[in-house]
């Protein structure tokens, strides 16, 4: 009998999901995760002292919030929870955390990943000046602090977040000068029957346009952003063409943008999973079935770090994936759950589908980035400098081009440079983004004090 | 007065913590991540190493790690992750490289 804790990494909708259910077969799994309190980032809880309601915090979502941060609450007890805590690198068989400025090495049999997403960028002129931040930083800055990343704030984008977080921003009483969807209104006309099968959600999208609308907000569909302007060290100004190619400026002191979610799969690469380029989220991903286990045994994965779903697919995929270690220690498991969790996953994977074809990641405005434009914001390569080192040395892949020209070398290790990274040099060979490779990750899969590298 | 980057919209009614910004003394509030502390009394959390530009933050959840500021001792925070402290001093004018 295997009396060995299974861990799970991350306490977001899919993690604590997969935790509870391993609590309900009587094990007692260690949980792992980057934040101070559970919730991941969508039902992120705010720090001691904060006294909005969950309704003002998570609007639509209060209820699930907080059925979610009582479920772990409720668990908290009977597991071995550590907070604040990094995996910094994973080896076969032994994940190495960093808490508190000390490495432990923690040897595993099983192991649930579910690290979560973060924002998907296309940089433009000017992106790295200050007061330019992700759609989901702008939510962490209003969810999570109580403020508004400006004064007057441009939303810039696609995706269901890019309407939420404006919305949100337009009720807490900010400026909120625009909403501008690259996605043109045709391209997400042509999904809505797809849309309509994800239930309240597209009815929500409707409703945050109209909300914003009518308290006056430009919203404008199919745009192109042209560049960010600085005055005294911080963004004044966003120009941008409209869909019939007419160029606008915009006045403002902030700008909140991005194309829709990455997924974190650096610990699924160092667990040795082998990666598949998928087509609708352009991104190499980790291979999983519907029951979250992978090509490797003892590993399985769940939530939006092994391929964008959402919060709702998150909670049924780590369900799933617990339930699929417990079969796989030899716990009897009820059949009808599991074939109800895989018929609620497969119908989201199709409200996925058209989603995706709503909002698609605009490859295009890859191309066409001008030279000068910052690629790299750690190490400040540009995109012309990244072209010519790929070129001049016909770097046909992303790894060679990032060893040529540092781009993704930085301290993010390419989570932000490296879905547009890959789709400028796609654009730029004339080849498709899947014969680009994808950036091998290096421990640590994060920045960790030098001391703790030699200590361990 | 500052030009500040952020504005506090709601949740002030929080203890106030004092802190030290490039020799300035400043308020924050408990609570207050780092940056919010920093771009609710500037614009800015560090020198950029390429250009003479600033910069001040981008992801907010600990992903991008553009927000790494310097504490006079040396010691070196994840602002969007960290807390403030009372009597921290923060220091955003060196320009020290990358880790």
């Amino acid at each position: 009998m295997n009396d060995e804790p299974p861990i799970v990494v991350g306490a977001g909708p899919a993690g604590c999901r997969a935790a509870a259910t391993l609590v309900a077969a009587g094990l007692a799994p260690i949980v792992i995760d980057e934040a101070p309190q559970s919730g991941g980032q969508i039902y992120r809880r705010v720090p001691a002292g904060f006294t909005r309601t969950y309704r003002a915090l998570y609007g639509f979502d209060a209820a699930k919030a907080r059925r979610q941060h009582d479920t772990f609450d409720t668990i908290k007890a009977s597991i071995d929870y550590r907070p604040n805590t990094l995996v910094w690198d994973l080896k076969p068989g032994v994940l190495h955390c960093l808490s508190d400025g000390r490495s432990e090495a923690l040897a595993y049999r099983e192991v649930i990943l579910a690290p979560g997403a973060r924002d998907r960028i296309i940089p433009f002129p000017g992106w790295t000046l200050p007061g330019i931040y992700t759609l989901g930083g702008a939510q962490i800055a209003l969810k999570y602090q109580g403020c508004a990343i400006g004064g007057r704030i441009v939303f810039m984008g696609t995706g269901p977040l890019l309407y939420l977080v404006a919305y949100q921003y337009a009720k807490a009483g900010a400026g909120v000068a625009a909403v501008l969807d690259t996605s043109s209104f045709a391209t997400t006309r042509r999904a809505v029957p797809g849309l309509l099968r994800g239930g309240s959600t597209f009815a929500k999208g409707l409703w945050y346009v109209a909300a914003l609308r009518a308290r006056g907000v430009i919203v404008a569909n199919g745009i192109r952003p042209v560049a960010a302007e600085e005055k005294d060290a911080a963004v004044s100004a966003f120009l941008y063409r409209d869909a019939a190619g007419n160029q606008h400026r915009l006045a403002c002191d902030a700008i909140a943008f991005g194309f829709g979610l990455s997924s974190e799969t650096q610990l699924a690469d160092l667990a040795e999973i082998p990666f598949a380029f998928d087509p609708l989220q352009q991104q190499f991903l980790p291979e999983r079935d519907i029951t979250g286990r992978t090509p490797v045994r003892g590993v399985y994965l769940a939530g939006d770090g092994s391929g964008i779903a959402g919060a709702d697919a998150a909670e049924l995929a780590g369900e799933r994936a617990a339930l699929a270690l417990l079969e796989d220690r030899g716990h009897a498991v009820d059949k009808r759950r599991l074939a109800a969790l895989e018929r609620a996953l497969q119908r989201i994977a199709g409200f996925r589908l058209a989603l995706e074809a709503a909002f698609p990641f605009p490859v295009d405005m890859a191309a066409g980035i001008a030279d000068e434009t910052i690629l790299c914001r750690c190490e400040g390569v540009t995109v012309g400098e990244f072209c010519r080192e790929a070129r001049a040395l016909d770097a046909d892949e992303i790894n060679r081009a990032k060893a040529f020209s540092r781009c993704g070398m930085g301290r993010c290790q390419g989570r932000v440079c490296g879905p547009a990274a890959a789709a400028v040099l796609a654009a730029k060979l004339n080849l498709p983004p899947e014969r680009m490779g994808r950036l091998r990750v290096q421990p640590p899969v994060k920045p960790i004090p030098m001391a703790v590298l030699s200590d361990d | 007065m500052e030009t500040t980057l952020f504005r506090r919209l709601c949740e002030t009614d929080r203890p106030v913590i004092r802190f030290v910004l490039d020799g300035r003394d400043c308020e924050a509030l408990a609570g207050d991540t780092l940056l919010t502390a920093l771009l609710t009394n500037g614009q800015r959390l560090r020198s950029s190493e390429f250009d003479d530009g600033s910069r001040a933050g981008f992801c907010l959840m600990g992903a991008c790690q553009d927000c790494w500021v310097d504490l006079d001792d040396g010691t070196r925070l994840r602002a969007c992750t960290s807390f403030i402290a009372e009597g921290l001093r923060i220091v955003t004018r060196s320009v020290k490289g990358a880790l």
